[in-house]
């Protein structure tokens, strides 16, 4: 693996794409220009759990303009296993909203009044829906490592005795809630059924995964396939793996060969379709020394799954990573009730279970009277604490020691409720972020180049709206060791070499990485079979992503340090956080603006998280009631402060050719635990539940 | 959303005969209320008979020397009025709390008045609600209800009343003028709005075809000190967890007159006129105050998940009224 030299990269180029965006010119999935296109409307069940024993279907199909109705009694049987995508295929309900039915129409708008005219009688059976008692209730279980890097079980020494034996001790229970992802772009697709096959424009992440999938659903070749996903407004994770939407578009399209068939889900269909962030209880216990150096660590989570397919959020996925201890104990727990699939979402793991940790740090650094910062310095590990690894390279300390600096630290008096202005109470906290650098197999790319110089590049790869067309661009052309101008980058279409899933952070480290090779593998066949000269007719090379033969010799994880000043008003509880600011060590970064806006969308998307969002499960119904962007509360512009981000230097000649550690998620790690460790300072009251919403905060007597 | 006809009426008595001939028919204001509804599902008119051109969308002085809104002045026209702002600067900071921009350009005066409620279970027609169906149970009480009413529910209803200008105009004593099948009549606002009592479904006293014609302002001098303070979960765009409107008349350091109105507690905008009454002929202090907006809240019923909105109406009463005397923390 040789590195890169940079020149294309390090540049702040804007997105090529921003002014089509702007100006409305780039088509995403919905928008794409079909001729004489249908429309589909879903219906979802209203009940939790139980059986359809009675549909009727007569007056939607009744409704002038509706071409079908489609439901499980006529809808094609799937070949494949996925529980949650397995829908229509009996009468059986596995949760409320799941869906039960479809109409397809000439017009949205018929399409949606005649889905609500289909009628569908249930025999009921009673629900679980309950999280919080799960454990008494004995339904826990141990997941399967759907998202492994360390094991679910962890154990090194002993961590009760050394938790007795500790001169200071936290054993603090914190709650997240169910999130949603809410892009702004809703999950859309257009299908299309004809003789040749099927072409689908679809809001993916992943678009040979859409391919694969719906191959496999429909016993269909991969090659029949065409998947389209030029832009995409958005995603959180909630476009990386399939979901329900995509089965029942392409089941809807079958129905009426030869046309487009549209299908954008309404907001409140994106509560209960498209994966959550599941909610979590998580207990942190830590014991340290006289001096905070911790003797031991154990971090317990409680989760939920559907009964339909396991998904475990890790939220002690990072906890083994972050400090030295000679004792540590890591558990995870499932509970499956009969609720949607959770799936992925921005940091999945680390951005629930740093909130826990990071609190918990804060606790111990209270406890022990000792400055959080030079806490969290104290406990540096020298190699990864679990497995021993050395780390290719890890800058925790430059990053908290820089925030510091810049947020204006040292002079931090740390006496809680100490400080007034004006009626508000004033706090400042710090927490530690981290996420690992991760690579996803599967890419290939393939390169081509002209006599004239010219480059194009092909991969099946997706910008989300993060800037990786633009990025990605950069990496190749200094792959290439030309000028950005002698490079097009050609994404999101299936007819190109298949890409690993945009996810994980992992875009430019498994895409660039990918690139490379193939630059390396052309310049070696340009010099082998032409004597260096391009021939007339071109020369194309496709090449796999490369191996990286560090990977099982270093620990290979971003990190950073978040701070945050809080106002919390001391008559009525209101919050504001007038500053964040969060100092990143991530490798190279190939693009600073476009890597800056995803580290402050990251940071302001964890202010979101300590300040407002909960999706509100009503047990007795089974289904998310504050399902509209009214009522679950994204934090406004008017919240957002002022949030700066900045990154410290770092080589690391081990991750990936370009130096590059991935930083789309490690923004919005640790920055709750910031905040809500600032409120903690501004008031002296420790929240451990999620939102910090103002009646936790207010005086009641 | 259900199939449905449109028609614009050329003057109010046209609007008000093609409601009358149309029982399931509505008016359309700015629509951002009503077309969401639809949309859910919740309202399903058969026919929308646009008003925006038969009601004014003038702001005037009237001989009295108050001052008259066209019901079809938009909430952004409103906010932005010079008489208003000057007069009346709690209406102006009232409408600018709420909603967003973009909606406060579309909506109009009368129809913000008769928005309906934001309780998630009447917008949900998949669950009970009896405001939506008579009948059919009330799904807050014992579900999701820390956004609602503490004040004059009762066992079949506790939603409240979404509007930031109501609650303004409510300090105000703002008087609504209609139109209907039965002739003109005006309406003290704080008994435009009713409590649900048994019969929920009825937000308001308006009868079918009844058309909000105007809001008249009542000539107040001391309202030119006034103050809308909004809480709420974040800090826009959001509906009130609770608000404080209010105005103070002192002379010599005693309350001559104060006018306190409170939104987010109620199913109608809520005038405190206990705790006015307590405040009138004493000094504003802080204890004062504090006694009053305590006997305001005094037969306050909480729910499961709102009890916090009791000791925030109280903090929020005493700081509004103290910031609008001057008083220093
Ligand atoms: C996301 C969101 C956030 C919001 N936040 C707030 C907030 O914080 N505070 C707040 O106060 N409001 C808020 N609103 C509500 C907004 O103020 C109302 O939707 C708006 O004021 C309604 O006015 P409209 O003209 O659009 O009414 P429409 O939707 O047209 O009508 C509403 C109702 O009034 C009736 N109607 C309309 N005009 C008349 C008339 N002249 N006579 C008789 N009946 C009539 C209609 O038939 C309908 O029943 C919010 C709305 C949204 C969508």
């Amino acid at each position: 693996m040789s590195a890169v030299a940079p020149r294309a990269m390090g540049q702040p180029l804007s997105r090529f794409e921003g002014e089509d965006k702007v100006r409305g010119l780039a088509t995403y999935a919905f928008e794409h220009p079909v001729p004489h296109p249908a429309y589909l409307s879903a219906v979802r069940s209203t009940v939790a759990t139980g059986e359809i024993i009675g549909i009727d279907c007569s007056q939607a199909s009744a409704q002038p303009g509706v071409l079908a109705v489609l439901t499980h009694l006529n809808a094609p049987r799937l070949g494949i296993d996925d529980g949650e995508l397995r829908i229509l295929q009996s009468g059986d309900v596995a949760f409320r909203g799941q869906f039960v039915g479809g109409v397809i129409a000439e017009s949205s708008e018929i399409a949606r009044h005649a889905a609500a005219l289909v009628r569908v009688d249930y025999r009921e059976r009673p629900h679980d829906v309950d999280l919080e008692s799960s454990r008494e209730r004995g339904q826990l279980r141990v997941p399967q490592q759907t998202m492994a890097l360390f094991p679910m079980d962890t154990d090194k020494g002993d961590v009760d005795s050394a938790l007795a034996a500790a001169a200071v001790q936290v054993d603090s229970t914190y709650r997240t809630p169910w999130y949603n992802h809410n892009p702004l772009e809703p999950h859309t697709t257009i299908a299309c059924w004809t003789s040749a096959g099927l072409t689908l424009h679809v809001s993916t992440q992943h678009p040979q995964g859409v391919q694969t999938t719906v191959a496999t659903a429909f016993r269909l070749e991969p090659d029949q396939i065409r998947v389209f996903s030029p832009h995409v407004g958005g995603a959180f994770g909630s476009k990386g793996p399939r979901h329900s939407d995509l089965i029942l578009a392409v089941m809807a399209a079958q129905l009426v060969p030869d046309r487009p068939v549209r299908f954008a889900l309404t907001r409140h269909q994106m509560f209960s379709q498209t994966g959550y962030r599941s909610p979590t209880m998580q207990r942190v216990r830590l014991g340290a020394d006289a001096d905070g150096r911790l003797t031991a660590v154990a971090h317990e989570s409680i989760e939920q799954t559907s009964r339909l397919k396991e998904f475990a959020e890790h939220a002690t996925r990072a906890t083994p990573t972050m400090y030295a201890t000679p004792h540590l104990q890591v558990r995870q727990q499932l509970a499956a009730l009969d609720l949607p699939t959770p799936a992925i979402m921005r940091a999945p793991g680390e951005c629930v279970g740093m909130f826990a940790l990071e609190s918990a740090m804060d606790e111990l650094a209270v406890a022990g009277g000792l400055d959080p910062v030079e806490l969290r310095i104290r406990n540096e590990p020298d190699t990864h604490p679990l497995d021993g690894l050395p780390f290719s390279s890890r800058s925790l300390p430059a990053c908290l020691r820089e925030g510091a600096r810049r947020f204006g630290w040292e002079s931090r008096d740390p006496t809680p409720r100490a400080r007034r202005h004006d009626g508000w109470l004033v706090g400042t906290g710090v927490a530690a972020a981290t996420y690992p650098t991760l690579r996803l197999p599967g890419s290939k790319v393939t390169i081509r180049v002209t006599p004239d110089g010219r480059h194009t590049v092909l991969m099946a790869a997706v910008d989300i709206g993060t800037g990786t067309r633009t990025a990605l661009t950069q990496v190749a052309a200094d792959a290439l060791r030309v000028d950005l101008a002698q490079v097009e980058l050609r994404l999101g279409d299936t007819a190109y070499p298949p890409a690993a899933p945009e996810g994980g952070s992992a875009g430019i480290t498994s895409w660039g990485a990918t690139i490379c090779a193939g630059a390396d593998e052309l310049r070696r066949r340009l010099a082998a079979d032409h004597g260096g000269t391009v021939p007339a007719e071109g020369l194309e090379v496709t090449v796999d992503m490369p191996e990286n033969p560090h990977l099982k010799q270093y620990a290979m994880h971003a990190f950073g340090a978040q701070f945050a000043e809080v106002r919390v008003h001391d008559e009525t509880g209101e919050i504001r956080v007038p500053r964040q600011l969060g100092v990143y060590a991530v490798g190279r970064v190939v693009n600073p603006k476009t890597a800056h806006s995803q580290l402050i969308g990251g940071m302001t998307m964890g202010l979101s998280m300590a300040l407002h969002e909960a999706s509100i499960l009503d047990p007795r119904y089974g289904h998310v009631v504050n399902h509209d962007l009214a009522t679950y509360h994204v934090s406004s512009n008017a919240d957002v402060g002022t949030v700066d981000a900045y990154w410290v230097e770092e080589d690391d000649p081990y991750v990936n050719p370009m130096g590059t550690k991935g930083l789309g998620e490690i923004g919005i790690v640790g920055a709750a635990a910031a905040i809500a460790n600032a409120v903690h300072h501004a008031t002296g009251v420790r929240i451990r539940e999620l939102p910090i919403t103002l009646d936790k905060l207010l005086p009641h007597e | 959303m259900r199939p449905f006809r449109y028609e614009r009426a050329t003057d109010p008595a046209g609007a008000v005969a093609l409601l009358a001939r149309s029982p399931q028919a509505a008016y359309l204001g700015g629509g951002t209320n009503l077309v969401d509804l639809m949309k859910l599902d919740v309202a399903r008119p058969d026919l929308l008979v646009d008003v925006r051109g038969v009601t004014s969308r003038a702001i005037e002085e009237l001989p009295d020397g108050g001052v008259r809104i066209g019901a079809g002045v938009s909430n952004s026209d409103l906010a932005a009025d010079p008489l208003i702002r000057r007069r009346y600067p709690v209406v102006a900071q009232a409408v600018l709390a709420g909603a967003s921009t973009q909606l406060r350009n579309l909506a109009t005066v009368g129809g913000n008045l008769l928005q309906r409620t934001r309780c998630v279970y009447f917008q949900d027609v998949s669950t009970a609600c009896n405001k939506r169906e008579p009948g059919s149970g009330c799904s807050a009480i014992e579900g999701h209800n820390r956004d609602l009413a503490i004040l004059g529910t009762s066992p079949d209803c506790i939603a409240t009343h979404p509007s930031d200008l109501a609650v303004a105009l409510a300090a105000m004593d703002a008087t609504v003028q209609t139109v209907g099948p039965d002739g003109s009549r005006a309406i003290p606002l704080t008994e435009l709005h009713r409590l649900p009592g048994s019969e929920p479904q009825h937000d308001n006293v308006l009868t079918h075809g009844e058309l909000i014609t105007a809001v008249d302002l009542p000539p107040l001098p001391f309202a030119a000190r006034s103050y809308y303070r909004k809480i709420r979960d974040r800090a826009s765009y959001a509906f009130a967890l609770v608000s404080v409107a209010a105005a103070i008349d002192l002379a010599d350091g005693q309350v001559r007159d104060v006018r306190i109105a409170l939104g987010g507690v109620a199913h109608k905008p809520w005038r405190a006129t206990r705790a006015e009454d307590l405040l009138r002929g004493g000094p504003a202090t802080e204890e004062r105050l504090r006694r009053a907006a305590e006997a305001e809240l005094a037969d306050a019923q909480p729910q499961s998940d709102n009890a916090f909105k009791i000791p925030l109406a109280r903090n929020a009463i005493v700081r509004t009224v103290l910031d609008l005397t001057g008083t220093a923390r």
